[in-house]
């Protein structure tokens, strides 16, 4: 089996550099748009995952993993998760039932707050579905070197 | 009549056709990987079954707008947005099985795998 | 008050016991086990809790996020949910305990990831029982489904491809039952079941209706492994870890026959799945050819856990059996043999694993000596077996017996000499295995006692005494399903 590619291609590695930040800002965009506009937590996952997967592709699985290692992802999709069930345990300590943002004092009214709310929790989806998206590709890049 | 089923509803026909499709490749090919290929064919036209079903013509997203307009039903697409995740967890599932096969057993084609097993 | 919560406290404490088991098992391996009995403990706690409020209080009804119901997302609990909850929940936690030596042998290394999937496998299940949203149902069955596959991925040789295939049917399955949902959504615009219920009975002799049921009900076979489209099965638990096979056998199957008959009774309503479409009927008659197919083919096997998943096909006809005959009787019966066959079969597969976690024999002709070897867990193998059989006073005996007399309820002979009939063809193969354990000479070495580690032993032994127990006081989970079935049917 072959090593995982590592391009030497400079049209690819110059093009990398200059998408890659655009990727990654694009998919911020998008999760922290999500509560008034479309967009959310699942896609800006996907994009900020292919945002890593065009700099794995580019720069090799080696230098990528000295970002984001196996173990960071594990632990950014756990604090995804973590922030996710925080928020909505939040509103039940609140008084309101699970995910009801409304009750969460931040902001100056229930819709307001509603809104923080559903940012918070696009966040920990867009951070989970990152890592998950990303640990996915790695698992089959890794395979190729024969584990 | 047969006719103008066809052009109005024309989404069902295709979705069933590819529904069709997809289901030929899960059970006929021996491949493993087309199998995986039938798969995916066969959940996204359920998707295309979801989406199309919801879609009013000349209508816009359900975004709060200054004056009243006609919007689609959110629901179905956020629905199929979820299986959409789903069917591309079951597809990674599906590809990382077949490749722990293949390391095992040096091939992809079902018969030769089971009789390998054997 | 928390108990308000509990509903999604079942969902919640599963989702993050699961994903906090990488952190855990980065800091110690060896605790990601621990961990998970906590978890499942919780959980079984938590539907022990919900059992008991339910009994006294009446139905629970939990809105997500405050919505109101026809639009948000409802956990809705009554007697039926909450009985299966402490049936799954009850049947994950022993099993946990029971997989730490078991799962350390026969996948060692891989505690992690191994143990992150059990969790969301049980915390997937009790999402499709407590929900009370059918579009929710779906997601809880992919994810504990995905879980499986994993899990089932993790054992032999051949685990993998045994793995594949049932990825192949149950994804099949589950587009069945998703498209099932996109034309009950398409007809009426909701998802919520009970809202549901109210909708559907204006549009009784809609075609679309009748297609909606048949994927419903043909999605829902398969994850049940209802006998033409069991063939994933056998092989699923074959190769699949022991503790895994324990797990599945208990659990998974009896969610998918929990979720056809919410579809059926609570969704659609009994009189028309009964008397307008005989989908019941029709079920009912595939269920007595599987119980007899399940048996004659159990027969055939000589591998133990080979055997015992085609004993489940039988028994899993059995349940369908009484769901489908849909008298009082006959469903007290089914639905009280999704609690008998959880303790059997668990039971059962637990000992076919601590067989194999001490001499690795699976041939049931090579377990000659056996009984003085382990003495305890044998025994326990021939508690579950007789129950199994039929024999008083296990639990066993009880289910088969109201389902017997649901039969002649419903004036159906035939399906009354089926389960006798396959009452005696269990016997057969059950006898094979006593022959050999109690009765075969072991001709070369000395026999030493050399049983099961007590963690792998006090689950088994336990399940053995709740099947004696339960048995003995089969009155208690009677009286409880009677309330619910009851209120269904007319």
């Amino acid at each position: 089996m072959k090593a995982a590619p590592v391009s030497n291609d400079i049209i690819l590695r110059t093009g990398a550099s200059i998408m890659v930040p655009v990727i990654l800002l694009w998919g911020l965009y998008v999760l922290i748009h999500g509560a008034i506009g479309p967009g959310g937590g699942f896609q800006a996952g996907v994009i900020l995952a292919a945002g890593f997967i065009l700099y794995t592709t580019a720069f090799g699985l080696k230098e990528a993993k000295k970002i984001l290692s196996v173990k960071l992802l594990m632990v950014i999709a756990s604090t995804g998760l973590f922030i996710y069930a925080g928020v909505g345990m939040l509103a039940i300590i609140f008084g309101g039932n699970f995910l009801e943002y409304g009750v969460i004092p931040i902001g100056r009214t229930p819709a307001e707050a509603s809104k923080y709310g559903i940012e918070m929790v696009e966040l920990g989806i867009g951070l989970t579905v990152m890592s998950i998206m990303l640990s996915i590709f790695y698992d089959i890049a890794l395979k190729e070197k024969g584990e | 009549m047969v006719l103008e089923l066809i052009f109005t509803k024309y989404n069902y026909i295709i979705y069933i056709t590819l529904m069709t499709i997809g289901f030929y490749g899960m059970i006929g090919k021996r491949n493993l990987i087309k199998k995986l290929i039938g798969m995916s064919i066969f959940q996204y036209s359920i998707f295309l079954f979801y989406v199309s079903a919801a879609d009013v013509s000349g209508g816009t997203a359900p975004i709060l707008l200054k004056e009243p307009a006609v919007y689609v039903n959110p629901l179905p697409h956020v629905l199929i947005l979820t299986a959409i995740v789903v069917a591309v967890s079951t597809l990674a599932v599906g590809l990382s099985l077949a490749i722990r096969i293949y390391r095992e057993f040096g091939t992809l084609d079902e018969d030769k795998i089971l009789e390998l097993s054997k | 008050m928390i108990t308000d919560h509990l509903p999604i406290l079942l969902i919640v404490i599963g989702f993050f016991g699961a994903f906090f088991t990488p952190i855990i098992g980065m800091i110690r391996k060896e605790l990601c086990s621990p961990w998970a009995t906590f978890i499942t403990m919780l959980q079984f706690l938590i539907s022990l809790l919900l059992l008991y409020n339910v009994i006294t209080a009446g139905n629970i009804s939990y809105w997500l996020g405050g919505w109101q119901p026809p639009w948000g997302i409802e956990y809705a609990v009554d007697i039926l949910n909450a009985f299966v909850l402490v049936i799954v929940a009850g049947v994950c936690f022993s099993v946990s305990i029971y997989s730490r030596k078991s799962l350390g042998l026969e996948v060692p290394g891989k505690e992690m990831p191994l143990y992150t999937l059990y969790i969301l496998l049980s915390t997937g299940m009790l999402g499709i029982v407590v929900t009370g949203d059918i579009f929710n149902l779906y997601v809880f069955l992919e994810i504990a489904s995905l879980a499986a596959y994993a899990l089932i991925a993790l054992g032999d040789r051949q685990s993998r491809m045994a793995s594949f295939n049932y990825m192949i049917m149950g994804t099949i399955s589950a587009s069945f039952i998703l498209m099932g949902i996109g034309y009950l959504y398409v007809m009426t615009g909701s998802l919520n079941m009970a809202d549901l219920s109210r909708l559907i009975p204006a549009l009784y002799g809609s075609p679309v209706l009748l297609v909606a049921i048949a994927m419903l009900v043909v999605g829902l076979s398969i994850k049940t492994a209802l006998f033409p489209l069991h063939t994933w099965l056998p092989d699923a638990y074959t190769h699949a870890p022991s503790a895994i096979s324990a797990l599945l056998a208990g659990t998974f199957t009896k969610v998918g026959i929990y979720a056809l008959i919410r579809v059926m009774f609570t969704v659609i309503s009994p009189s028309y799945v009964i008397e307008t479409v005989p989908v019941m009927s029709m079920l009912t008659w595939l269920a007595a050819i599987g119980i007899l197919a399940g048996s004659v083919l159990a027969i055939a096997q000589y591998d133990i856990k080979r055997m015992l998943a085609y004993s489940s096909v039988s028994q899993i006809g059995y349940i369908i059996l009484g769901v489908g005959l849909a008298n009082n009787i006959a469903m007290t019966g089914g639905i009280l043999h999704i609690l008998s066959h959880s303790l059997m079969k668990v039971g059962l597969f637990m000992v076919a694993g601590a067989i194999i976690y001490r001499t690795g024999i699976k041939n049931i002709y090579q377990l000659k000596g056996m009984g003085k070897k382990m003495p305890y867990t044998m025994g326990a193998f021939v508690v579950g077996a007789l129950s199994m059989i039929g024999i008083p006073p296990t639990i066993g005996f009880a289910s088969k017996f109201y389902l017997a007399w649901g039969a002649l309820e419903a004036g159906n002979w035939v399906f009354v000499v089926v389960i006798l009939l396959s009452s005696l063809l269990t016997a057969v193969y059950f006898w094979r295995i006593f022959e050999n354990v109690y009765f075969g000479v072991h001709e070369t070495e000395e026999i030493k006692k050399d049983e099961a580690p007590l963690s792998m032993l006090l689950p088994i032994i336990a399940f053995a005494v709740l099947i004696l127990l339960a048995g003995l006081f089969a009155s208690l989970p009677i009286e409880v399903i009677k309330i619910w079935v009851t209120g269904v049917l007319p």
